[in-house]
């Protein structure tokens, strides 16, 4: 862990003369201080990137035997199961990966919004990290379209179709997406060909969110800068085994899935090909998109609904500006600790909502949990970082942790231990 | 708090979930033996099941995913392969580049009772017979719903009209089906003396359309098993650093 131990090696220190990509890894992965006290929420960060390269990887071998046209794609998805070695394992992985992919991402979300990652002076590194959310929700409900089932169809169609929403050039917008004036084979090439790009484009995001993240280093569960060295340790060996002891625990649960019930997230209407003429009964977005759609049918207006589904997400932008209060961890905070859970049960109840028709009660339902999703990020989150007063603070990382905890809350402690 | 939390959570889902519960019947649970992580397809049950298919289903119904070479996974031999292949008829170009008919090759997907979709519903008085190479993973319910479905054909309450030329089944969405009842005792002769009762039959042929829709599953159940132990392995040992190197700093 001394400055430069590469330094030895007379090639690599030939290299780094001139490229210093030894000093950058052990700047960056070796030495980088971490604060000591981060729990094992913090690895979805490195959980998330790790899902993103296996997806880039079991994307490039199912690209090799997928055929892009309406005709062939459904039979090729076939092929891939039944005669390319592997390629059922390949296929498994990636279709339950995009949803392990998501689970991933929310709960990292949800990890910013309860330890207030979000704050000052990490505005740009959440920002950014809202880039890649959208990114990748482009780049999946795109790569579901791919294998031309009935709900890659209908599903894209009722997707595109709300940009029509869009006063003045929406219904050229909804052309120019399909390529023509239904959803056809162009929507499945243009489909194809962005579903292959958006991925590098999220690499990219990804690596400006990781330069924004050295800037200033994680936050940390009890939300306060480091005050020196005693607060930190390094990035190596400490957080890499962490790191990998999760990665272990996650790919179980990935693999169970894969292995024993690869089919249990997806639709069965998906195993149909596509068929114009044959509408769906019940036409659902999978898991990771059900409480945007339910945002969606909630309004009566379909512009309105449009606007407060996309505006879910972007909200997310500015909310570093509308959380007033300037304690990050919500371990100090015990009104707001409180309604992290009613957002998490909120936006659970909204996915439930938008699996089911909406009929009867689901309606009702549906329209109070939007409501509640907006006044929760307007209303009372700024208000809130007013009227709430925060418990005092530690003075420091290292006393809090080197006091054993005891002293700190007893409401963040079963979090921080596995 | 997390357990509040958990509680609410919980709460909600249920309460949600509950009043999604529709006045469909229940589809009666089946044993199979592919069922579970170890489960495998039994062979027998999926040669009988092939037969059901060969002489009664495929009548309307297609494969159309399946070669005849992936016959030998049902525990075929290459010969037995290629006599079942040889009895259908194929299109096929000569030298000359004209349209003739040969004896089907291993090599050559299962032949469809009909040409076209157009063909099959001018045959069947519109209705289109779904094709099966996928059926148990295309249905709410897989292989439980085609079982059910199969077994489904009961007298009709006296309150139901049935349309013309349809008729009544338990499960199938609405009841009203185009497909007359399939299936009736006696109506293939198993090699293996199994007696075919329409119960049997469909358990078979449900096993046979099961393996048709995932022919990998006992390769996946495999690995699946090999790669769980792997990474239970790992994660242990990863666990065990873990504590050994944090251990200097706690």
């Amino acid at each position: 862990m001394a400055a430069a131990p590469a330094k030895q090696n007379k090639l690599v220190r030939w290299v780094d003369h001139r490229l210093p990509i030894f000093t950058f890894i052990s700047h960056e992965l070796n030495d980088y201080p971490t604060p000591r006290n981060l729990n094992y929420w913090w690895n979805f960060g490195s959980l998330a990137g790790i899902m993103l390269v296996i997806m880039i990887l079991s994307g490039v071998f199912l690209a090799m035997a997928y055929t892009p046209h309406k005709d062939m794609a459904f039979e090729s998805v076939e092929r891939i199961m039944r005669d390319v070695n592997w390629g059922w394992l390949m296929r498994y992985l990636h279709m339950n990966g995009a949803s392990m992919f998501f689970i991933v991402t929310y709960t990292h979300v949800f990890r910013g919004f309860y330890y207030g990652s979000y704050k000052e002076p990490r505005e740009l590194l959440w920002m950014l990290g809202v880039v890649i959310l959208l990114l990748m929700m482009a780049t999946a409900f795109m790569g579901y379209v791919l294998p031309w089932g009935q709900m890659s169809y209908w599903g894209a169609t009722v997707i595109t179709n709300l940009f029509s929403a869009i006063p003045v050039v929406g219904d050229s917008i909804v052309t120019l997406l399909w390529g023509g004036f239904i959803v056809d084979n162009p929507t499945l090439n243009r489909f194809y060909s962005l579903h292959y790009l958006l991925p590098f484009v999220i690499v990219g995001v990804v690596v400006l969110h990781l330069v924004a993240l050295h800037q200033h280093g994680s936050n940390n569960p009890l939300g306060i800068d480091r005050k020196g060295p005693q607060d930190s340790i390094p990035f190596h060996p400490y957080y890499t085994v962490k790191d990998l002891f999760g990665l272990f625990v996650f790919l179980l649960v990935y693999a169970a899935i894969v292995f024993f019930a690869p089919n249990l997230l997806g639709d069965p209407a998906n195993y149909i090909p596509a068929n114009s003429l044959s509408t769906p009964e019940h036409i659902v977005p999978e898991w990771y998109f059900l409480p945007f759609y339910a945002i969606l049918r909630s309004v009566p207006n379909k512009l309105l609904g449009v606007v407060l589904m996309f505006g879910s997400i972007l909200i997310l932008f500015v909310l570093p500006w509308l959380d007033t209060s300037k304690v990050r961890s919500a371990t100090f905070r015990p009104i707001y600790k409180w309604f992290v859970f009613v957002l998490l049960a909120d936006c659970v109840i909204l996915g439930v909502v938008g699996a089911n028709k909406p009929e009867g009660i689901y309606v009702t339902i549906g329209r109070l949990a939007t409501f509640y999703y907006f006044f929760h990020f307007l209303i009372l989150i700024p208000f809130l970082g007013w009227f709430e007063r925060p418990r005092p603070l530690p003075t420091s990382i290292s006393t809090a942790v080197l006091a054993g905890g005891g002293g700190l809350s007893g409401a963040g402690a079963p979090m921080e231990k596995p | 708090m997390r357990k509040l939390a958990l509680a609410v959570l919980g709460a909600a889902a249920l309460a949600l979930g509950s009043a999604s519960a529709a006045d469909e019947p229940k589809l009666p649970v089946e044993h199979w033996s592919f069922d579970g992580i170890r489960g495998t397809y039994d062979r027998a049950a999926l040669q009988r099941g092939f037969q059901v298919y060969k002489e009664v289903c495929s009548v309307c119904h297609a494969v159309q995913y399946l070669y005849y070479r992936d016959l030998g996974d049902l525990g075929f031999s290459p010969e037995e392969v290629k006599a079942l292949a040889a009895q259908a008829q194929v299109n096929d170009l000569n030298d000359q580049g004209e349209t003739i008919q040969r004896p089907g090759r291993p090599s050559d997907p299962i032949v469809r009772p009909y040409p076209n979709d157009l063909a099959a519903r001018a045959a069947l008085n519109g209705a289109l017979p779904p094709d099966l190479s996928l059926i148990t993973k295309a249905r709410e319910g897989g292989p439980d719903y085609v079982f059910a479905l199969l077994n489904g054909y009961v007298p009709p309450p006296t309150s139901v009209k049935i349309a013309e030329g349809l008729n009544y089944n338990l499960y199938f969405p609405g009841h009203q089906i185009a497909m007359p009842p399939p299936l009736s005792d006696g109506a293939v002769t198993f090699a293996d003396n199994t007696p075919s009762t329409v119960k049997q039959m469909a358990h078979d042929v449900t096993t046979f359309l099961s393996w048709a829709a995932e022919p990998s599953l006992e390769t996946r159940h495999y690995t699946g098993v090999k790669v769980m132990a792997f990474l239970l392995v790992c994660a242990g040992l990863f666990y065990a650093v873990k504590r050994k190197v944090w251990a200097e700093i706690h």
